[in-house]
């Protein structure tokens, strides 16, 4: 298979660094991985070509980069299956991280958020006179997250990272919900109170957008996003609430369990705190005008969808805590 | 062809101007549309973080109704088509876990058998109308109108929940709709990325951050508007962008449209009556451009 390796070169030791993009035209068998055509290229037509690569398996983590734009694994990426109609791809060092030379970036900001979240069992309270039991079930669910490889895939296409360097980022709060997952860390119920306090803070778990980009780009399936969501269903569930992503989210679910569906005017209210925050009410206020003026509001008055009874019957057989015995009466969503 | 109508929360609140748009183009087409009685909102991903049964019951209620109605799902948004898959996929691989959920529907007399297939209005043009039918009703086509496609996440990713190894050519169909409307595809890096509406309330500076880099992206690629199947992306891009262009400290002014109304645009229908005058972000340049002035 003749291909086309389009590739983004980086060279800090040029006398003009800039990156600046490569083509290779090189021939490989029909069963290659963009790893092979990578190694081909420096063992025969460029030595200076940098990049990182161990055991060409999908285990050291070692090859993640962008491949036609999207982080993977260059090992375990196909060439046959992501070559364009002229085979041809792109590849690029991995996102958010600082390029050293051409594929290879700097791993540090990874690092420091997975040391940031303290990834070790911190068991609290009195030790068991015996071992610390674990159930077989538990340890199966936490190999789902344990298969990360620490390859940086998920922090390279991370939507927030992109644009906010503080957040955690997907890698270390996966990496803490394997900790706040584990029946041995936390308090003899298994509650890590004091992780999910910390998480609960900026720039922690609430800063996700929920846009699936380290789903997509996890070679290993775990998942991060995923772990992200379960880390606020358990933090919200210890009593973590005060905070306008679980506010939100509260929110969010009173007002479909109530009307069946979102109202749009006073959920962003009731997620900063309601109308008693006056920072917010303002910082809202010029946007509530512009949309007023533009004949955007949502309604005033929000309506319920017919046969409501039936979605508040099951928002108080599924969600008992959240719905009160008073739903569809004194509902805060009218 | 006929289809059980989800137009989602957003059309019908923050949004109203997409929900008319979208039921005059698809009259145009051809596309009859009958509202599923009561239909709830999907969750949009946010329920699904705090109860994932809840919201699944919901979205198989609205499935449970499409079933009853006899006719495939047809959507508006993408974050509803997105939460909807990913609900679908986890009832209909786990046969227990829908009858766990079934188990909660009998109490009103439904139950889902697993056959809906919800799907975008621009999947729906593609695979089931087919684009020579739209190319047919362009009477005013956007010929030397720059757009840029802004897809939202949900109807992109996970492909696994999107049947996007079925069917590949989902991942460019808003370029090929662009096309088709004889306007230019502006093509950049942030088409497939997340506008920043989820963190809205949650940390504003960084959905702000979101909005402003893909509009001014877009713009500096000489895009005098951009097109998007998702109304909550439309939300943060449209009504946030003045607050966005602040935080950048530059000027954006990028139009922003559904893409329900860059196809009525195309089909020569009055910009008025899709709704333009609504936008955050004056659309007139783009009309006047188009000589469909307001």
């Amino acid at each position: 298979m003749d291909v086309t390796i389009k590739i983004r070169r980086y060279d800090p030791e040029a006398e003009q660094p800039g990156s600046y993009w490569e083509e290779f035209a090189v021939s490989v068998p029909d069963n290659a991985t963009v790893l092979d055509a990578l190694i081909k290229i420096r063992e025969e037509m460029d030595g200076t070509l940098t990049l990182r690569c161990s055991c060409r398996s999908a285990i050291c983590g070692s090859c993640a980069m962008r491949i036609n734009g999207h982080a993977g694994l260059a090992c375990k990426t196909a060439l046959a299956l992501v070559v364009d109609e002229n085979n041809a791809i792109t590849v690029e060092p991995a996102g958010v991280m600082r390029v050293i030379k051409d594929l290879a970036v700097d791993f540090e900001l990874f690092w420091d958020k997975i040391r940031a979240v303290e990834p070790y069992l911190q068991p609290a309270g009195a030790e068991p006179e015996g071992e610390y039991i674990a159930s077989n079930e538990s340890m199966l669910h936490l190999s789902g997250v344990t298969a990360c490889i620490m390859c940086g895939a998920c922090v390279s296409d991370c939507t927030v990272l992109e644009v906010d360097p503080t957040f955690l980022g997907p890698a270390a709060l996966a990496k803490a919900y394997r900790f706040t997952a584990d029946p041995r860390d936390g308090n003899r119920e298994g509650v890590s109170r004091e992780r999910l306090r910390n998480l609960s803070e900026a720039t922690g778990m609430w800063d996700c957008t929920r846009c699936n980009e380290c789903v997509q780009a996890c070679p290993k399936g775990v998942a991060p996003m995923d772990r992200i969501m379960a880390l606020r269903e358990q933090a919200v569930e210890a009593g973590f609430t005060n905070n306008n992503g679980a506010r939100h989210t509260n929110a969010f679910t009173e007002s479909v369990g109530h009307s069946g569906r979102l109202d749009e005017l006073r959920l962003p209210i009731k997620s900063v705190g309601g109308v008693t925050n006056i920072g917010a009410m303002l910082s809202y206020a010029p946007v509530g005008w512009r949309a007023l003026t533009h004949g955007k509001m949502p309604p005033i008055r929000h309506k319920n969808v017919e046969n409501v009874e039936n979605v508040r019957r099951l928002f108080r057989k599924l969600d008992p805590e959240l719905a009160g015995p008073q739903i569809g009466r004194n509902s805060p969503f009218g | 062809m006929k289809y059980a109508f989800f137009p989602g929360c957003v059309s019908q609140g923050a949004a109203p101007e997409l929900y008319p748009a979208a039921k005059l183009i698809c009259e145009r087409i051809g596309i009859e549309l009958e509202e599923i009685p009561g239909w709830t909102c999907t969750g949009a991903g946010v329920m699904q973080e705090k109860n994932l049964l809840f919201a699944d019951t919901l979205n198989a209620r609205n499935f449970a109704k499409a079933e009853q109605m006899g006719l495939p799902i047809l959507t508006i948004c993408s974050t509803c088509q997105g939460v909807m898959s990913q609900a679908n996929k986890r009832m209909t691989r786990d046969p227990e876990y829908l009858a766990e959920i079934n188990h909660h529907l009998a109490d009103e007399g439904l139950e889902y058998k697993g056959t809906a297939e919800p799907k975008h209005l621009l999947w729906i043009l593609i695979e089931d109308i087919g684009l020579d039918k739209v190319t047919e009703l362009v009477t005013r086509p956007l010929a030397g109108i720059r757009m840029a496609p802004f897809y939202g996440c949900y109807i992109v990713r996970p492909t696994e929940a999107l049947d996007i190894e079925e069917h590949p050519e989902r991942q460019t169909s808003l370029e090929t709709l662009i096309e088709t409307l004889g306007a230019t595809v502006v093509d950049f890096e942030g088409k497939t990325r997340c506008c920043g509406f989820p963190i809205l309330t949650i940390n504003e500076k960084n959905s702000m951050a979101m909005v402003g880099k893909h509009t001014s992206e877009a713009k500096d690629l000489g895009a005098d508007a951009m097109i998007t199947p998702c109304p909550l992306c439309h939300l943060n891009l449209d009504g946030y962008q003045p607050k966005a262009a602040a935080q950048l400290k530059r000027k954006v002014d990028l139009p922003i449209l559904h893409m329900p109304q860059a196809i009525g645009l195309a089909m020569g229908i009055d910009p008025k009556d899709l709704g333009l005058q609504k936008h955050i972000m004056n659309t007139q340049p783009l009309t006047v451009k188009l000589g469909a002035r307001i």
